[in-house]
């Protein structure tokens, strides 16, 4: 399948890569990796008139700590921020969804502001960055905002993103000493997207259970620190309280399975690192 | 730099298996298609065209990558590699290529060229790379022959060669 014809532009200056879009309006998409993006052009799923490809611009190309947040800037390949020599220390749970992210093929070309633009309900990235509290810089000419990934994710592949605006970076909070990470997921293939995705953290305010695959946009739970035995009945009413559905990959019924057994893993697995 | 029209063909210059290339393609063209149908590499296979099946993959800038997922604007002064690439002479298979024979890694051979291309830069990158490494990167690939057994085989065994050549006294 092919693309629709669009028109092209490829951007030397940030300025002149906001302008454009603010030209425009909703006709206009930026492309940076392309691996969420050219599949949907692919089965014109998406026709946007004009593609801005934003991957020349060194001022995207960036990751820093800033504070207690990593900024990851709308430049940077997924196979970078994975060979980032202090992921492990910062972004462990990152750490531990980079394995089922796409494949080391789309990880190469794929950037983490690319699938956080791209908001699949059931994508690793997006669930990581909401389940540690993350926020996404947005750009445009006319302002600069900063929204948290919990309004900046709406729907079904929604976000907050508006017309003429760009992901300029995303913040993912760094690593506290004494907190436990954990990540697992359940898919067809190794690698593909996800039937349901988990991702826990525990600290000193209690444990946050993110799931993705189950409702049209990944969710966050808080939860106390529970004891073994109060596991079950909590992560039993989360399974319950998300909007399951039957499609071609899973019924809802097993969907819920998946969140009772993975959710009761990644919750065990990261107040155990805690310890 | 100034918007391109979506009606014309635009110039793209890269580098192709070592050589300087200037092909000219339309906006909307993949660089799969740009590959097979402006510049004749036929050895670069086109499956699912959603980044699924991985029969596509070739190289880019080292590091393998869905030619499918690409647009061939996007390759404007990158290094791109095909499986043509591999062996130097058309009479000659690579070692990892022969492996592929030698451990009947081949069957029906339509997914060969996107695994070999992954395989390459995998071995490039971790020369004499363990089964683990090679499962991770053959699961960016569909082989409806089911053949995985026998590739996993014979890219172990060019990975050993490698070892071997690497330290020939170990």
């Amino acid at each position: 399948m092919k693309p629709a014809s669009f028109d092209f532009l490829c951007p030397e200056t940030l300025e002149e890569a906001l302008a454009v879009l603010a030209e425009g309006g909703g006709e206009a998409r930026v492309i940076a990796g392309g691996q969420s993006l050219v599949p949907m052009l692919n089965m014109r799923l998406a026709r946007p008139a004009l593609l801005v490809d934003i991957m020349r611009l060194e001022v995207l190309h960036r990751i820093e700590t800033s504070g207690d947040e990593i900024v990851v800037g709308a430049g940077v390949r997924q196979a970078e921020l994975e060979a980032w020599p202090s992921l492990l220390r910062d972004l462990p749970l990152l750490a531990a969804a980079f394995p089922w992210l796409g494949h080391v093929q789309t990880r190469a070309r794929g950037t983490v502001c690319g699938s956080i633009a791209h908001a699949d309900p059931s994508a690793e990235l997006p669930l990581s960055l909401l389940t540690l509290g993350g926020a996404v810089s947005l750009r445009s000419r006319k302002q600069k905002r900063r929204v948290k990934a919990n309004d900046f994710f709406i729907g079904m592949m929604a976000t907050d993103l508006a017309e003429g605006e760009m992901i300029e970076a995303v913040h993912f909070p760094k690593a506290r000493p004494g907190s436990g990470y954990a990540f697992r997921e359940v898919g067809r293939r190794h690698g593909d997207f996800a039937i349901v995705a988990c991702a826990a953290v525990a600290d000193d305010s209690g444990l946050r259970l993110g799931i993705a695959g189950v409702d049209d946009r990944p969710r966050v739970f808080p939860l106390p620190a529970l004891n073994d035995d109060q596991f079950d009945d909590a992560i039993n009413d989360i399974a319950w309280s998300l909007n399951a559905r039957d499609d071609i990959h899973a019924s809802a019924r097993y969907r819920r399975e998946l969140v009772r057994s993975l959710g009761r893993e990644t919750l065990k697995e990261a107040s155990r690192c805690r310890a | 730099m100034p918007r391109m029209n979506a009606a014309r063909k635009h110039p793209v210059d890269f580098t192709l298996n070592g050589r300087t290339v200037l092909a000219e393609a339309e906006n909307r063209m993949l660089l799969s298609d740009l590959l097979r149908h402006e510049l004749g590499l036929t050895g670069t296979h086109v499956g699912c065209e959603h980044g699924v099946c991985g029969a596509c993959t070739v190289q880019i800038d080292g590091k393998p990558a869905r030619a499918c997922l690409t647009l061939a604007q996007q390759v404007r002064g990158s290094d791109v590699r095909t499986v043509e690439a591999l062996s130097p002479d058309p009479a000659v298979l690579s070692p990892l290529q022969a492996a592929f024979r030698r451990h009947h890694g081949l069957q029906c051979g339509f997914c060969t060229p996107g695994i070999l291309m992954s395989l390459d830069a995998l071995l490039r990158e971790r020369p004499g790379a363990g089964r683990e490494d090679i499962r991770e990167h053959l699961s960016g690939h569909l082989c409806r022959c089911t053949g995985y057994a026998t590739i996993v085989e014979a890219a172990l065994a060019a990975a050993e060669e490698q070892r071997k050549e690497e330290k020939p006294n170990a």
